[in-house]
């Protein structure tokens, strides 16, 4: 392969893991900062998006597009219920307690969907027009994974416009920038943070669904890649959607790099550079300290 | 030679300046106190002299020695203690435990780890002793949560002293303590070693009254007087700024 | 030195220097007598031994819960009494077992006792390293460095699989006789004592650090780290002794692995199976009360035996569930549920 092909390869590659993990991972570090609650069950609602498109495409014959949105609105949906009864309880708690009581929500989600549909890892079946290559001159490329590419950058442009250019975008700035004076003139935090909290499940939901066609699916997915999902957030900084985008893109292409490189020795390169990254900026490359 | 000095210091957090070329002097046994309204940076300054923070430009000075760039730890070990003006205690540990564990960093006993706790009589007999001097003692057994503010705010000081500090720096001792207790917190500080320098930060003009005999003057990060205190008190630009802030207090709970 | 102001004329109050002695030796008292052996301290040495005897064909399995005892012991002296959270435990034992097994494949060395020592000056030097460069963070930070860097280890260990055996270990390994004398019998009999001796060795060691002056200042790092440094302690290395000790103690829990078990692989790395187990294990049985690593590896052990037979899934749930409901209702574990029962005993014996 030549030099050029591989450049384009490594970095289309992982552009696209890139967008799956900032699609997976915004919800998270947005939750995180808000209201500074350690969630690591995250990845379980991104498994269970999964499970949901695989269920709607495959014995409901929903278009995959449409399953998609269906999955990001009924997790995200779902999720506000857990939120409410379980996690608002540990708001004040200190962070083991919220790991210890999100790694046995991960668990017992885990266990629950091995037990319905068993651990083997499942496919999914694309309709014909995501399936296939397209030619881009220097090589051609899969055309789902320009999907996701395409899908990222619509999403990022969504969600860009709201934490930016929204009353609501701004709001939740301010309340991960300063919980208390947020709430002090008059911005309803707990609010704020189930919509939050929803739409960060969707959205992880919708990654789960995407990364179907990439990873594969099975239910220990939700303990495997949530290492890389906290990855992202510690890198980013947490709160914050430049932070989670740019970490998206430096994990991405640097883990895609690693096995090219390396085949699967590669598979540390993604560590190492979070590694270093967060021992220089702890805090992340846009977290607050 | 000063005890204390504090030279040019500066701080800045970005663009907000929240310490401007302060100096600050105080003798051995200096009872000196610190004013200035609400956000004047009291507080930071108190940082600043025990470490919590480093100066953007500036030093301190203890027994003339340049402490800026030790750390915290290092800075209490040469002889600054200071209190917090919200209790930072160790709530789930008895107040034995509390004076225990400051005499025992000072002391150094606290880096054995083979020797029990109890085998230290050293170590509690002084804890014990600064409990007495607070009337603590009967105390010393309950856990830190269990008391009352006030005499919560009474171990706050005990750990302080028990530092055998040369300077000590009371940030609002009184501060959240009811009035029917304030005076216990007072008569301790009254009946403090003379020999040590203490910079009291206070907001009640009785307390400073009472307890100093000069006084800075802090507004809006910088020092805008310095003298006597019965100078410092009748003095013009001072009612100005207190009455600047009654005046805004006025303002905002009509409006 | 200035400032001697404790001593104060005790005025118009007779009979108080005799109150004030008597507090004295109540103080004393009461530092003296938390580390003074209680008779219900014998309680789970007396079940280990009686389990030797009740249990004979489950001794291997027995050995095993008695090194992850040891292995969430370790854990308890940074994260219950230090107040430190770390999701990396496992790099200590995995490096501890590997000290063990290389020894024992390639210098040909295989004295069981003396590979614990060398199993703990490995592991307690890597606590050295990793805690100087790590233990300035904390939360979130903490957390995701030290799962990766322990992760990395295990990656590094696959790279070399031709050193470490990667995932299918280093094979065929012996160890010799322990004093030279006792040999290892089919059932696992002497293996278990061996481990049952470590265990009570180790265990009284770290009862000692935990009640000294060192383990008080453990304390008041976990309750209130700002007052620790505003009263001159030199909180990184407090921390970094208990991390580093921490570290041995863990690095010897992976040697018994491998003595035990004769073999090891890089699965001794693994997150699931080692650093959230343990972490598990400890918030079950209680952090910070050193009894609680007996109870909570045993349950955890215990229960994992009995309901992954039945299926995996069921055994995931269930302490997926345990730990949901030990957060929600039994925050200090086990422990702390069992001395609440007592202590309700003992009010109803009252009446």
């Amino acid at each position: 392969m030549s030099t050029l092909n591989s450049i384009v390869s490594i970095l289309f590659d992982g552009l696209a893991y890139a967008m799956f993990l900032f699609i997976v991972s915004v919800g998270l570090s947005v939750t995180m900062g808000l209201m500074g609650f350690v969630n690591l069950a995250h990845g379980a609602f991104a498994m269970a998006g999964g499970y949901l498109v695989l269920t709607l495409t495959g014995s409901m014959g929903l278009p995959f597009p449409l399953a998609l949105v269906v999955t990001f609105v009924t997790v995200g949906a779902v999720s506000v219920p857990f939120e409410r009864i379980l996690y608002a309880r540990l708001y004040k708690a200190g962070e083991l307690d919220q790991v210890l009581l999100t790694i046995g929500l991960a668990f017992m989600a885990v266990a629950t969907y091995t037990y319905f549909y068993g651990p083997s890892p499942r496919t999914i079946r694309l309709p014909d027009y995501l399936m296939g290559q397209i030619d881009g001159g220097i090589r051609s490329f899969p055309v789902y994974r320009v999907f996701v590419i395409a899908i990222g950058a619509a999403l990022i442009t969504v969600l860009w416009y709201v934490f930016e250019r929204t009353n609501i975008g701004a709001k939740i700035r301010a309340a991960v920038d300063n919980r208390r004076m947020a709430q002090s003139i008059g911005i309803d935090v707990d609010r704020l943070f189930t919509l939050t909290f929803a739409v960060g499940s969707g959205l992880a939901a919708l990654g789960g669904g995407l990364g179907i066609q990439l990873f594969g699916l099975n239910p220990s997915f939700a303990l495997v890649y949530l290492v890389f999902f906290l990855l992202v957030v510690a890198v980013g900084g947490l709160g914050s959607f430049k932070g989670t985008l740019a970490a998206a893109i430096i994990l991405g292409v640097c883990d895609t790099f690693g096995k090219y490189k390396f085949a699967d020795a590669g598979g540390f390169i993604i560590y190492a550079v979070a590694v270093l990254i967060l021992l220089a900026k702890p805090a992340g490359l846009y977290g607050r300290e | 030679m000063s005890a204390l000095g504090i030279r040019s210091l500066n701080k800045n957090f970005g663009a907000l300046r929240v310490a401007r070329d302060v100096n600050l002097s105080l003798e051995r046994g200096a009872r000196h106190a610190l004013i200035g309204p609400n956000g004047a940076g009291k507080t930071t300054l108190v940082n600043l002299i025990t470490g919590v923070f480093k100066p953007s430009s500036g030093g301190v000075f203890l027994d003339g020695e340049n402490i800026t760039a030790l750390s915290q730890a290092a800075r209490s070990r040469r002889g600054i203690a200071r209190t917090f003006q919200i209790n930072q205690l160790f709530r789930g540990l008895t107040v034995l435990e509390n004076l225990y564990l400051s005499v025992g960093e000072r002391t150094r006993a606290c880096g054995r780890l083979w020797r029990a706790a109890g085998a230290e009589r050293a170590v509690i007999e002084e804890a014990m002793e600064h409990l007495d001097a607070l009337q603590l003692a009967d105390d010393a057994l309950k856990k830190v949560r269990e008391l009352p503010y006030g005499r919560q705010r009474l171990v706050e000081i005990a750990i302080a002293i028990a530092q055998r500090p040369k300077v000590l720096l009371l940030d609002e001792p009184a501060a959240g303590v009811p009035s029917s207790e304030s005076h216990l917190i007072l008569d301790v500080v009254d009946r403090l070693d003379p020999d040590i320098a203490i910079l009291i930060i206070e907001h009640d003009m009785d307390v400073v009254f009472r307890f100093a005999k000069r006084i800075s003057v802090l507004v809006a990060g910088a020092v805008l007087l310095e003298g006597e205190a019965g100078d410092i008190l009748t003095d013009e630009r001072v009612r100005a700024v207190y009455l600047g802030e009654e005046a805004a207090d006025r303002e905002a709970r009509r409006g | 030195m200035a400032g001697n102001s404790s001593e104060l004329p005790a005025a118009g109050m007779p009979g108080k220097s005799g109150q004030a002695a008597a507090m004295r030796a109540r103080a004393v008292a009461y530092l003296a007598n938390r580390q003074r052996f209680r008779l219900i301290e014998g309680l789970p040495w007396a079940l280990a031994i009686a389990a030797y005897f009740a249990f004979p064909d489950r001794m291997t399995f027995g050995s095993q819960i008695l090194l992850m005892v040891l292995f969430a012991l370790s854990l308890d002296l940074i994260l219950g009494y230090a107040g430190i959270v770390t999701l990396g435990h496992a790099a200590f034992f995995g490096i501890g077992a590997y000290t063990v097994g290389l020894m024992a494949s390639r210098l040909g060395w295989n004295e069981p006792i003396s590979g614990l020592f060398a199993a703990a000056a490995v592991a307690g030097f890597a606590g050295v390293a990793s805690g100087a460069l790590l233990l300035r963070y904390r939360g979130l930070t903490l957390l995701v460095l030290t799962m990766a860097t322990t992760i990395m280890l295990q990656e590094f260990g696959n790279l070399y699989h031709d050193l470490t055996g990667g995932y299918d270990g280093i094979p065929g390994l012996e160890f010799a006789p322990l004093f030279g004398r006792f040999d290892y019998d089919l059932y696992g009999h002497t293996i278990y004592l061996y481990a049952l001796g470590v265990l009570f060795v180790m265990f009284m060691a770290v009862r000692r650090i935990v009640h000294s002056p060192f383990g008080a200042a453990l304390a008041g790092i976990r309750e209130n780290v700002a007052r620790m440094h505003a009263i001159g302690s030199p909180v990184h290395g407090r921390l970094l002794t208990a991390y580093a000790i921490s570290a041995a103690i863990a690095g010897v829990a992976g040697a018994l692995f491998t003595e035990t078990n004769a073999v090891v692989t890089l699965g001794v790395f693994d997150f699931d199976t080692y650093s959230a187990a343990v972490l598990v294990m400890l918030i079950l049985g209680g952090a910070g009360r050193l009894y609680g690593a007996f109870a909570g590896a045993v349950i955890y052990m215990v229960l994992q035996d009995y309901l992954a037979k039945l299926s995996p899934s069921f055994w995931q749930f269930g302490v997926g569930l345990l730990l949901v409901l030990t957060v929600l209702f039994a925050r200090n574990g086990l422990i702390d549920l069992f001395d609440r029962f007592i202590a309700l005993l003992k009010r109803t014996a009252r009446r």
